[in-house]
């Protein structure tokens, strides 16, 4: 466990020294969600039917912008190799590194995504599932986002790979993510989509940690 | 016969899924067969000239010896 | 140094069984298309369209079939650590990919004429969709390494994380569809199956389930010559080291005898 917390702090004290990271992430999703009322018109009814969709897909690809400084900086100064001789597992601390992860981009993410819900005049009654979601959803994101990033460690053109690495396996979360906003502002119970995010949550939390560490593993080797 | 080739109309649709099918089934074989070909003619060359280097070496080591 | 797999034993197994595969596949295909196209009946709904079934439910099988053996390979790459496994699921994956792309290519032929559109966001289609991206992102891993080993590694670490997402890509699909498309008119199985279109379809899916093992011996072998190719190329710059060293060791002894001469 102090492992655990020690890498996390690290990460947390180095992100939040360099600052720009977690700005550029929200900046990101900004913009993205802006582009859309561009492309399809600035109609108030066809916004508010796509609002939902329109601001997961841009924190999803907010989340993927992001996930290669997870391990690519501490794989090329050899950070990543010191960490592995510590008697700490490697599960512990790829979580320490994903908690950080989210803490700096994912919790960001569904600060700024109300925003941008108003602007996309997207219905009321649909705000706080959107927030429930995303707080179930983007942690996920990070931790299946994680496996993508270590697999990729040594790689020409990394950062276009990840992404196609890692957005089909995001999919499941999309669906349910855009689906629970639409349920509830549809008038019916979000209650079983929130309730599958929240099993895509625990499923993830088991299981990646193994993956990614073992990805982590093979790049070090 | 060129009732056969119209399929009832749809000719085109079904003929055209089976020469795409066709001709990427054939286009793989025949990629991986050429890369066969190049990668054991490249194998032997590499083999022959290490296998006429390395002689070479034990008869100078005789030599020298 | 690395552990090859041994290319003369799987040279041995596979040497005498590949011409009778061969052989196999084309008779298999060859009388499958026989069935497919003159032999059989057509559809009372779909007319002629049927005969696309043929080769599009065999490409679907096999795009299926490949990625499970991808996973296979994955899982066994990562308990016993043999190469060999590594090198079949790197081999597969073209195959597979191919076929995928060949499922979603007749299938939208065969949805044109009788949906009246070439693509749907229909469950079956979308979680195909899904599966020749996981085809490409293996692909694109494994190639995007200098050390093709550690390509082949995260690769099947990439195949077996893929194959435990992708019945929850299938199951979240499924839902999403129903949840956004009243009940679907779309029906990619059409009608239950007469026995004598059983027959041709049979005969197309084992035809195509061989020819796939025929590819794949032909790219392991592909991929066996080129580890050795790397192998040697690695011996050769050791030697060709070696070989300065002994020319210079050879001027100097000339540079020797020239002195010793006079």
């Amino acid at each position: 466990m102090s492992g655990f917390m020690a890498v996390l702090q690290r990460d947390l004290r180095l992100a939040l020294r360099q600052g720009a990271d977690s700005v550029m992430v929200v900046a990101f999703f900004i913009v993205t969600t802006t582009l859309f009322p561009f492309g399809v018109g600035p109609e108030a009814n066809i916004l508010a039917r796509i609002a939902s969709g329109v601001i997961w897909v841009s924190a999803l690809l907010a989340a993927m912008l992001s996930l290669e400084r997870i391990f690519q900086a501490d794989f090329e100064d050899g950070t990543l190799e010191l960490l592995a001789l510590s008697p700490v597992s490697m599960e512990m601390l790829v979580l320490g590194k994903v908690l950080a992860h989210w803490l700096t981009t994912g919790l960001p993410l569904i600060i700024a995504a109300p925003l941008m819900a108003v602007m996309l005049n997207m219905d009321q009654s649909g705000f706080v599932t959107l927030m429930i979601a995303m707080l179930l959803g983007t942690p996920a994101l990070s931790l299946i986002g994680a496996i993508g990033a270590a697999l990729i460690l040594g790689a020409r053109r990394g950062g276009v790979l990840v992404s196609l690495l890692v957005l089909p396996l995001y999919i499941p979360i999309l669906i349910f993510g855009a689906g629970a906003v639409e349920a509830a502002q549809l008038g019916m119970s979000a209650t079983e989509h929130l309730q599958i995010m929240g099993a895509i949550l625990l499923l993830t939390l088991a299981a990646t940690p193994f993956a990614t560490a073992h990805a982590v593993r093979l790049a070090i080797e | 016969m060129s009732e056969f080739f119209a399929m009832g109309g749809y000719g085109s649709y079904i003929w055209g899924s089976y020469a795409i099918t066709a001709i990427a089934m054939i286009a793989l074989l025949v990629a991986t067969l050429r890369g066969l070909r190049a990668s054991r003619i490249e194998r032997q060359q590499l083999e022959a000239v290490l296998q006429s280097r390395r002689p070479r070496k034990n008869k100078k080591a005789d030599k020298t010896s | 140094m690395h552990r090859f797999a041994k290319p003369s034993v799987f040279l041995k197994f596979t040497d005498p069984v590949l011409p009778w595969l061969a052989g196999v596949t084309a008779l298999l295909i060859a009388t499958g298309l026989y069935f497919a196209l003159f032999a059989s009946p057509i559809d009372y709904q779909q007319g002629d369209t049927v005969r696309i079934m043929y080769i599009h439910v065999p490409a679907a099988w096999m795009g299926l079939f490949c990625y499970v053996g991808m996973a296979i390979c994955g899982a066994m790459s990562l308990i016993w650590k043999h190469p060999l496994a590594d090198i079949c699921a790197r081999a597969t994956a073209p195959i597979g990919a191919t076929f995928t792309a060949l499922c979603l290519i007749t299938g939208s032929l065969w949805g044109e004429p009788m949906w009246g559109t070439w693509w749907v966001w229909d469950a079956r289609l979308t979680s195909m969709l899904i599966l020749l991206f996981l085809y490409l992102g293996y692909i694109a891993l494994v190639n995007a390494f200098d050390d093709p080993e550690r390509g082949s590694k995260a690769g099947s670490a990439l195949a077996l994380i893929g194959a435990v997402n992708v019945p929850i890509v299938k199951f979240s699909v499924d839902w999403w569809n129903t949840l956004h498309q009243p009940a679907s008119i779309v029906r990619m199985d059409g009608p239950s199956v007469d026995p004598s279109m059983q027959v041709p379809l049979a005969l197309m899916i084992l035809g195509f389930t061989c020819y796939y093992f025929v590819v794949l011996i032909l790219r392991v072998r592909l991929e066996l010559n080129e580890r050795r190719i790397r192998a040697l190329q690695l011996s050769g710059m050791f030697d060709q080291r070696s070989d300065q060293d002994s020319n210079n060791e050879q001027n100097y002894d000339a540079g020797h005898n020239a002195e010793a001469k006079p």
